[in-house]
């Protein structure tokens, strides 16, 4: 099988491509080439396989939840933990790459989006490690919800600017960050934080995050001596999900299980989860599944997670349920707590609640697949930034 | 050249006569459904040469804040594809050549064949839209040609010699030239990047060439009409709109800045 083959470069079937301004038409086939040129540079590729392996923290570890599990069918529960990467999530993979290639490229400054604010954080972490300028646009909601980490990227040295137009949230972030990087293209490089946007970001965000699943391949290998029947991660514009699916598409037998934000309920229409609730549609430079209305105008997603609140996902997440390679299924804010809740007090890890999304999904599919199932989730972040919306739901007074 | 739309046809008149045309923008809905027809009516009255209708979408990463915030008033009075096609007509019923301009996700909700085929049956010489690229663009060239109405690209100070042609050579009408790196909204000068651009393109193609971003002085307006074919002015309208006390002010005021800007393309050569 090779759904992974781009047909025509920068497409995944009738996903992905290009509808962006012309002017920034220069800015991606640049970028373009210094990821090829990149992606077969010895040079490169050591430096950062150093940076993952004295900054980042790789490989990072495989934990085997057995308490959790037995709420999960008593299916074997594998956890990827790309929460104990520095920064506390799997974007530090993408940030750190795309922050050598800008200086590669000979840029001095970065802009990036950020949703929870984990990708600002991460972006923030790898401009000051590289002395480069950073500006993070972070939707006002997003500010409010996650305070901490808009502490932590002004530590970092960066800027933050709460963006005020539309939902106040990621949608919006990426608007205003686009509309910097039109202006400033020159001097100044978009590192965009998921597998969404136009060629080449789905494929090179992929690359640099698929380092998750070779690693954990050949992890849950070695520990078990054969492959997982599942493998399971949250989606939102779908980065940490597609870096651990991409090693396993051509294992035809590893059913590869993407867990979409549900908010209130695929049917209340208060929700994030554009494969199982939306349509084909363009979205900030890509053509994939977008919540919209009949003139095409985006809905606004809602999520208890600020990191899942997106109405768009990657084009390669669109193609891969279109070949019925991936599925994709909705969980409600409330399974998305409770596996949060589940995850703290049975296996002493607080997980981001994006994360807990994926959790949730793994406690489904464990009792569907049963006791002899073996299913890899990959626990993308930490919750720390989570602990006052998380007291908040269940009650906790700080 | 073929001459076949409205638009065509204005833009050959201005050359003739020695001069840039007009080209003026306002979003459909904006102020509001029937204001958006008043406007196109001052807009006739005051000797705009051309009309583009924006179709307001909820995602707009060309536009600065002033059509940002045209397109959140005109969408929450739940403006669509019924009202962008009303407004195109209301304009070429008075006999002003318009086309719509929209970013691309609404055109391909419609369905890129039934929006190109509406867009001829209003009365529309064609359609600019500023983030479809040539690349990505073979359903809408077969649709645009059936129908026999202008493709409008956009091209910018950072489009490159080698690519230059390939967008020029698709372009219908007019080729929109970006005055500069950024988005939609007035500033206090046009750049001077323009009148490179513009000389870049002509080395590519025959087809007229206009000047949008930045332009909304009859100054500005006369110091690109030396150089380009078009002269294309959007947030400084809706900027007199937005500050004017009443709608008859606001309509008073759109049809003097017209009647200023048309004096201002006359005077550049």
């Amino acid at each position: 099988m090779t759904t992974q083959v781009e047909k025509i470069i920068g497409h995944f079937g009738p996903y992905g491509g290009r509808f962006v301004p012309e002017a920034l038409i220069g800015a991606l086939e640049e970028l373009e080439q210094a990821h090829i040129s990149a992606s077969t540079d010895p040079a490169f590729i050591a430096e950062l396989d150093h940076l993952h392996r004295t900054y980042t923290g790789r490989p990072s570890i495989i934990t085997e939840a057995p308490r959790f599990a037995e709420h999960a069918g008593g299916a074997r529960i594998l956890l990827k933990r790309e929460d104990l990467n520095h920064t506390g999530s799997h974007k530090i993979n993408n940030v750190l790459g795309q922050a050598l290639l800008t200086k590669r490229m000979g840029k001095k400054r970065i802009i990036a989006e950020t949703g929870a604010g984990q990708h600002g954080v991460a972006s923030a972490t790898a401009a000051a490690l590289m002395g480069l300028e950073c500006v993070v646009y972070m939707g006002e909601e997003d500010t409010k919800r996650q305070a901490l980490n808009v502490a932590r990227m002004k530590l970092l040295g960066a800027q933050v600017v709460p963006v005020t137009s539309g939902s106040r949230t990621l949608k919006d972030a990426i608007n205003e960050a686009m509309r910097d990087w039109v202006t400033n293209v020159e001097s100044t490089h978009y590192l965009l934080g998921t597998v969404a946007g136009p060629h080449p970001f789905p494929t090179m965000v992929r690359d640099f995050h698929r380092i998750i699943g070779v690693e954990a391949r050949a992890q849950v290998l070695e520990l078990t001596g054969k492959l997982p029947d599942a493998v399971l991660a949250c989606v939102g514009g779908g980065s940490n999900a597609i870096g651990i699916f991409h090693p396993f598409i051509d294992d035809v037998s590893v059913a590869l299980i993407g867990l979409e934000a549900g908010g209130d309920g695929v049917m209340s229409g208060r929700h994030a989860a554009t494969i199982s609730g939306g349509t084909p549609g363009v979205l900030h430079g890509t053509r994939s599944y977008v919540l919209q209305d009949e003139n095409g105008q985006t809905v606004e997603s809602h999520s208890i997670s600020a990191g899942l609140d997106y109405p768009g996902v990657g084009p390669e997440h669109a193609f891969l349920h279109d070949i019925g390679r991936a599925q994709y299924r909705a969980i409600t804010d409330a399974e998305a707590m409770h596996a949060f809740a589940l995850l703290c007090k049975t296996e002493g890890i607080i997980p981001a609640i994006e994360t807990a999304h994926a959790l949730a999904g793994a406690k489904q599919v464990g009792q569907e697949m049963g006791p002899s199932a073996t299913l890899l989730i990959n626990l993308s972040g930490r919750g720390d930034k989570d602990v006052s919306t998380a007291a908040e739901y269940f009650g906790i007074k700080l | 050249m073929l001459l076949e739309t409205g638009l065509d046809h204005v833009l050959a008149r201005a050359e003739s006569e020695n001069r840039a045309a007009l080209i003026a923008y306002i979003p459909a809905g904006f102020p509001s459904h029937e204001g958006c027809k008043k406007v196109i009516a001052a807009f006739a009255a005051g000797g705009v040469d051309a009309i583009e209708i924006g179709f307001p979408y909820s995602d707009p990463v060309m536009d600065g804040p002033t059509i940002q915030a045209a397109a959140v008033q005109s969408l929450s009075q739940g403006t669509g594809a019924k009202e962008v096609f009303e407004s195109l007509k209301c304009a070429t019923d008075l006999g002003v050549p318009a086309v719509v301009m929209t970013y691309w996700n609404p055109i391909e909700r419609y369905g890129v064949e039934n929006f190109a085929e509406s867009i001829a049956a209003n009365g529309g010489s064609g359609v600019i839209t500023p983030d479809l690229t040539v690349e990505e663009s073979s359903a809408w060239i077969t649709a645009t040609d059936r129908w026999k109405i202008n493709r409008i690209y956009v091209v910018a100070p950072s489009t490159s010699d080698t690519r230059l042609p390939y967008v020029t050579k698709s372009c219908g009408g007019f080729i929109y030239a970006a005055s500069l790196m950024g988005v939609t909204g007035t500033r206090s000068s046009v750049s001077s990047s323009a009148a490179d651009l513009v000389a870049r393109i002509r080395t590519t193609t025959d087809t007229p060439v206009s000047v949008g971003l930045g332009v909304s002085t009859r100054e500005q307006a006369r110091s690109v009409a030396a150089y380009a074919d078009g002269v294309i002015v959007g947030s400084a309208f809706i900027n007199v709109l937005l500050e004017a006390s009443d709608e008859e002010s606001g309509l008073k005021a759109v049809r003097e800045l017209a009647e200023q800007l048309a004096i201002g393309v006359r005077e550049g050569r």
